[in-house]
């Protein structure tokens, strides 16, 4: 059997829920805060390794970010992914989404040829959900979006279902495709002590811009198109009015609310 | 070139009918293109620099009402495969003309549609978008759209513009704007634009469901939701008592969904869906930044819990302090 070759793409993110704001700065406090693997990508990546127990294959994980996003590509060869790579640099840094998916076209081209490329369909700090279908379309690959799991999968084809507005639809097609992946309720596999000694031999490839043929002026802050151009907190004010007294005074409360709203 | 004083708003069908995010974002638009509309004249205030962007043709009562909401002018774009197909094909069309027309601004929903074609257009332009916009700005200075989105879980808010490529592009939530007529109208005037397509379908949808489950909970006007502080499975039938009487539905907290409780599909909060009904009722749900960054727009919120001291009754309207045990069945007794 030849089998597949799939690609998913990860990102290292903060954990937001564990994010704190500086009142006072209306800033980030990153300080502390454990960076995770992005939760959309771990989806992707237990839909992968499903898919390679089912039709054979290989697959890769490929990451952007700073030296320490490597972790992510570790856990992710000890869940048995046989190969990673990290895209990194300085040339890389401050980079939106439209910048961010010419690099990871360009690393995608380097590293092979996929018959299936996966991406979270969001990262939890930026939420964007836009580089998956972006990179679709720099390298000109159809793209399946916010694909809930895999139907049939062969040699040649896939059968997926996506979530739309108010139901589903299943989708074949060939390949190469891209999939952005929603979480379901899909949880990553656990890793084996078999997994962890086998990943050993396996390393995490860096790659720079050279490596992947990347034209500088496209890549970071430099090939952005979008500027951040202020950050600030939402106003936090509390404005609550508390339905007070007996049970059935809260509930006339209640519905006292309702009424006045029309419903 | 006439484009660069123009905002488009790409008016997607739903069902045969034009989604109505669509009519939010063109009262939107013809705001921004008044504050635009100063003596720099960045963007023009006419009109017919207000325009929506549709696939396929347009009806006598589509025009008339996109005009209702301020569009001047309609763009029907046609292609080989007569504006029916897979985005794909549609993504295509609008790239085409987009190339051509050249608008200053493209506003879009954030619907799944949406979020599909429109980085697959921006990639293609080479041009900016921002996702999920929750406020649109023209700068009055240099006539830039300045775009407010939530980042971080909606932990802070960032302010995007888009300051050399065009068009400056968005997406926008359902329900995030309101709709307004205007107090005068006229139908829209259609120009149709036909371009080659020469995509091969690379797919083909062999089924379309619409299961009960796979209910759209972003659109529902009432949402009753539950958490883990509801103890137990069972707690969401009473949840669903009072979404019932309330013409609304169930949503859930992502620990209620993670201990399987109810499926996924009524997760609310980051990892869920993002809502905005009227009423959004949270029962038993202590308010981790994520729940609350899915329904914090919602027009109001009633909270009940039994912990005072729940992050929840900070972005509450109403907090009702007390066992959801006592209070709901009550609450189901009065309006019957």
């Amino acid at each position: 059997m030849v089998g597949i070759d799939i690609l998913v793409c990860m990102k290292q993110v903060p954990d937001t829920q564990k994010v704190k704001i500086d009142r006072e700065r209306g800033t980030l406090v990153r300080k502390g805060v454990p960076s995770i693997t992005n939760p959309f990508d771990e989806s992707a990546l237990e839909l992968a390794l499903g898919m390679r127990e089912k039709a054979g294959g290989t697959v890769t994980a490929l990451t952007m970010g700073i030296p320490d996003s490597a972790c992510i590509l570790m856990d992710a060869l000890t869940l048995g992914a046989d190969r990673g790579f990290l895209v990194t640099g300085s040339d890389f840094a401050g980079a939106d989404t439209l910048a961010t998916s010419y690099a990871i076209s360009r690393a995608i081209n380097a590293v092979g040829r996929f018959d299936i490329l996966l991406f979270g369909k969001q990262a939890i700090d930026g939420d964007t959900a836009q580089v998956g279908p972006e990179v679709a379309g720099e390298l000109g690959i159809p793209v399946i979006t916010f694909v809930v799991d895999v139907r049939e999968i062969g040699e040649e084809n896939i059968v997926v279902e996506r979530a739309v507005d108010g139901g589903r639809e299943v989708v074949e097609t060939g390949f190469p495709v891209v999939l952005t992946v929603v979480k379901a309720d899909r949880r990553l596999r656990i890793p084996t002590m078999d997994g962890i000694i086998s990943s050993f031999g396996r390393e995490v490839v860096k790659l720079g811009p050279e490596d992947i043929g990347a034209d500088r002026e496209r890549c970071g802050l430099k090939g952005s198109p979008t500027r951040v151009k202020k950050i600030f907190s939402p106003s936090s004010e509390s404005t609550v009015t508390y339905l007070e007294g007996s049970v059935e005074e809260k509930a006339s409360g209640f519905v006292d609310i309702v009424k006045r709203k029309g419903l | 070139m006439r484009g660069e004083k123009e905002l488009w708003v790409f008016a997607e069908r739903w069902h045969g009918e034009i989604h109505s995010v669509t009519y939010e974002l063109l009262t939107k638009g013809r705001e921004l293109l008044t504050c635009g509309g100063r003596p720099d004249k960045k963007l023009g205030g006419d009109r017919e620099n207000l325009v929506a962007v549709v696939f396929g043709k347009v009806t006598p009562d589509e025009r008339k009402k996109l005009g209702a909401y301020g569009a001047g002018r309609v763009i029907s774009l046609l292609g080989s495969e007569g504006g029916s197909g897979t985005y794909i094909g549609k993504a295509h069309l609008l790239v085409s003309v987009l190339q051509e027309c050249r608008p200053s601004i493209l506003l879009a929903g954030a619907t799944a549609i949406g979020r599909t074609i429109m980085p697959l257009a921006a990639v293609k332009l080479r041009t900016g978008l921002t996702a999920d916009c929750t406020e649109l700005e023209i700068d009055p200075e240099r006539g830039i759209l300045l775009q407010t989105r939530p980042a971080f879980g909606g932990n802070v808010l960032a302010t995007i513009e888009c300051a050399q490529t065009r068009p400056q592009m968005a997406t926008v939530r359902p329900h995030v704007f309101r709709m307004k007529k205007e107090k005068t109208s006229q139908a829209a005037q259609v120009t149709e634009k036909r371009y080659p397509s020469r995509i091969q379908q690379p797919f083909r949808i062999i089924e379309k469901i619409v299961e009960e489950e796979m209910f759209d909970i972003t659109g529902a006007k009432v949402i009753v939701a539950g958490g883990r502080g509801l103890g137990r499975k069972e707690g969401f039938s009473i949840l669903e008592r009072l979404a019932g009487k309330l013409g609304g539905v169930v949503g859930a907290s992502r620990g209620a969904v993670d201990l399987g409780w109810i499926g996924a599909a009524h997760q609310v909060g980051q990892t869920g869906h993002t809502v905005t009904p009227i009423l959004y009722v949270a029962c038993g749900i202590s308010g981790a930044v994520q729940h609350l960054a899915g329904m914090k727009g919602s027009e109001t919120i009633i909270a009940i819990n039994e912990d005072p001291e729940a992050p929840v009754f900070e972005v509450a309207d109403y907090g009702i302090v007390g066992d959801l045990y006592e209070v709901i069945p009550k609450i189901i007794e009065r309006m019957e």
